[in-house]
């Protein structure tokens, strides 16, 4: 059977279109909220769901999913509790998730412990934006019987040989997709995306063979991902769709982020 | 009596090799730091790159450009050049007969707090500086905590032509108005940093945000020896001028290398520069002074060796100071340049060989060592150092000097900085 990230990517193709990816932080603004924002946007459209764990020093983090780290961490989130917000999600909608998160939190549960739990809240994936295929061997050897699927990075200053390697490891990996960083900065919504990024998908689409490509960092718009939607095989967007949230009138950020969300999947035709 | 091929009239002829190339030594090279890091910038198990894959190249790119400085006279002759005309180099070792007598012991003080800016923080942000300037980059950024590395980095930028934007925690700025004035006066630009404790370790998140966003650009010139490899052997390596000048110091003065070094330890910059030269001898005992603040309970201290256990931040797998979920917990310390919640690795490698030990005292015994060092030496040590002095009086205490024992203190910055924190704590209006 194959793995429920690859066949998110698979149907959104077949259905001529690029995979919605949508990122939210759990706790953010609290438990119950964030559930269900992850059900809206279900509901909405997500092909795949990215799950983000808080971390007390989101060093590739811009403001928007700063501020949401604090809160939820001040909300007294823990790892733990985000396995159970993804338990919450996976048993209540059919979309896969994957966690994202910076690696100590993970090493401090025990990367053996981890896998285990997060399989049996049904996670699918894990990215971790501080780990680095140098680094990420231990993490590969504990996911894999756990049948969770590491995602890596690259970024548009990865030389074409550090593009070989990343895309070597997620091939061996099996990885639900490679994360393509769209620009040079931290994660948060900007108005313009760089005009180098078709250049640099060419590069990666060079060497990446089947394996489907995401584009992340700085997707705000439906226009924004009906252009990205002709780069990659998926669009990621977190910042936007919290600040959506955070925008609406209080009780009216759940429909909010919604809307955004389904106009987004919308946008995004291949 | 040992022999040593560096002569002591001239201990500042490389930069890049911690020991003697070539004399007898009755100590076998053993736990040898020059081996270290690996070829992946591990410490053992310590160290690594736990970064984002923006500034992967950016690090490769550093690190040859490291080993090409190294390997180029011109480099290391203008390094060596600026080490003695501007920064003051060698620094003296200092015999402290007054602190010596009250000790009971023959204790010595390297004198960094003499070099240029007041501190041992500049050895490391010349030297960067001139590796950026190879790298062809003109923009600096830099993180501080109590200043000292602001100040440090923001000469060396005024003196190459370097444009500078220091991050700092808007606390920071607060408690140590002085030195960001002086920032902006070499030039520099303070940023203030709102997020998190508004501290060091805030500081340098930001510090990394904007070198993953302008890394074409620019070079992020680490205060300490922390961070992704390999700023933790860069850093060693320009401080370690300190020890090696040190070794050969006390060789002339004595005619033996010392008992035991003492370093204060917040990431560990002036202490893994004492202590590196002298780890291949192992008859001298190499002692760490961490944080001790307000006491022994989580949150209270920055004593990251000492309480802390192995955790990733800030690039490095190596001692950190954590709660039960991982989550990278504030620190207290009287000290801004201790301050910290990390430490670099080759200290927590040091720990778990046991070729150096770690302790830590509190932030009262710190006001004392500052206190006594000023009294009965006429010098006013910064309160990183004063940890340092602290110690040996409480090694006094508890008996364990003796008579006969040589011991080095570096004392690596001068307390000018630190007065307007501790003038109300020893109830004084200015």
């Amino acid at each position: 059977m194959e793995h429920p990230i690859r066949s998110a990517f698979a149907r959104a193709r077949s259905e001529g279109r690029a995979a919605f990816v949508p990122y939210l932080m759990a706790g953010y603004p609290d438990v119950p909220t964030s559930i269900a924002l992850a059900q809206a946007v279900a509901a909405a459209g997500a092909d795949v769901i990215e799950l983000g764990v808080p971390f007390s020093d989101p060093l590739a983090d811009g403001a928007t999913i700063q501020h949401a780290s604090q809160q939820a961490l001040a909300g007294g989130m823990t790892l733990a509790r985000c396995l159970e917000v993804a338990r919450a999600i996976t048993t209540s909608t059919a979309v896969p998730v994957a966690l994202m998160g910076y690696y100590n939190p993970f090493l401090k549960m025990g990367l053996a412990s981890l896998c285990e739990r997060a399989a049996e809240a049904g996670v699918s994936g894990v990215i971790i934006p501080d780990l680095p295929t140098e680094e990420a061997e231990p993490l590969i050897a504990a996911l894999a019987p756990a049948g969770i699927r590491p995602i890596f990075l690259v970024t548009p200053t990865s030389s074409d040989q550090r593009i070989a390697r990343v895309l070597a490891t997620a091939r061996e990996a099996e990885s639900g997709f490679v994360y393509c960083v769209s620009l040079s900065g931290v994660t948060g919504a900007r108005n313009q995306l760089p005009t180098e990024l078709p250049a640099f998908m060419a590069r990666i689409r060079a060497q990446s063979g089947d394996l489907p490509l995401g584009i992340g960092f700085g997707i705000a718009s439906p226009e924004q991902a009906a252009a990205m939607a002709q780069l990659g095989d998926g669009i990621i967007v977190g910042s936007a769709l919290l600040n959506a949230y955070d925008a609406a009138p209080a009780g009216k950020g759940i429909a909010a982020a919604a809307e955004l969300a389904g106009r987004l999947r919308a946008a995004a035709r291949g | 009596m040992q022999t040593n091929t560096e002569s002591p009239a001239d201990p500042n002829d490389r930069f890049t090799d911690a020991g003697p190339s070539g004399g007898t030594r009755t100590v076998p090279d053993q736990t040898t730091s020059r081996s270290l890091p690996d070829a992946q910038g591990r410490f053992g198990p310590f160290g690594g790159k736990y970064v984002p894959e923006s500034i992967m190249a950016a690090l490769d790119a550093l690190e040859a450009e490291y080993r090409a400085a190294q390997a180029d006279q011109s480099f290391q002759d203008e390094l060596r050049q600026l080490q003695q005309t501007y920064i003051g180099r060698p620094t003296p070792l200092y015999f402290a007969s007054n602190l010596s007598k009250l000790i009971g012991a023959k204790v010595y003080l390297k004198r960094e707090d003499l070099a240029h800016t007041g501190a041992h923080k500049i050895n490391n942000a010349l030297g960067q500086a001139l590796l950026t300037r190879r790298m062809g980059k003109r923009r600096v950024i830099a993180e501080t905590g109590a200043g000292q590395h602001g100040v440090a980095t923001a000469t060396a930028c005024a003196l190459l032509g370097m444009e500078c934007i220091v991050y700092m925690g808007s606390e920071d700025i607060r408690r140590q108005a002085l030195n960001a004035f002086r920032m902006r006066l070499l030039g520099a630009e303070v940023r203030s940093v709102e997020a998190g404790s508004k501290t060091l370790k805030d500081a340098v998140n930001e510090a990394m945000r904007d070198w993953v966003t302008n890394v074409a650009t620019t070079h992020y010139i680490i205060g300490s020896a922390v961070g992704p490899h390999p700023f933790p052997l860069i850093v060693r390596d320009f401080q370690s001028v300190i020890g090696r000048e040190t070794r050969a110091q006390i060789l002339a003065a004595e005619g033996r290398l010392p008992d035991l070094v003492i370093a204060c330890v917040g990431g560990g910059s002036n202490a893994i520069g004492m202590f590196a030269p002298f780890v291949p001898d192992s008859g001298v005992k190499l002692l760490g002074v961490e944080a001790g603040g307000r006491g022994a309970r989580l949150g209270q201290h920055a004593a990251t060796l000492t309480y802390g256990e192995p955790g990733v931040l800030h690039g490095a797998f190596s001692y950190l100071l954590q709660d039960a979920d991982g989550q990278v917990i504030e620190t207290h310390s009287v000290s801004a340049g201790l301050d910290y919640p990390g430490v670099g690795p080759e200290h927590s490698y040091l720990k778990s060989s046991g070729r150096a030990t770690y302790t830590s005292v509190d932030d009262t015994a710190a006001l004392q060592g500052f206190e006594l060092l000023s009294r009965i030496e006429g010098i006013i040590p910064a309160l990183e150092p004063a940890h340092a002095i602290a110690e040996l009086v409480a090694m006094r205490d508890r008996g364990t000097i003796e008579p006969d024992q040589l011991i080095v203190i570096n004392l690596s910055g001068r307390g000018d900085k630190d007065i307007n924190t501790v003038a109300p704590l020893l109830g004084i209006t200015m």
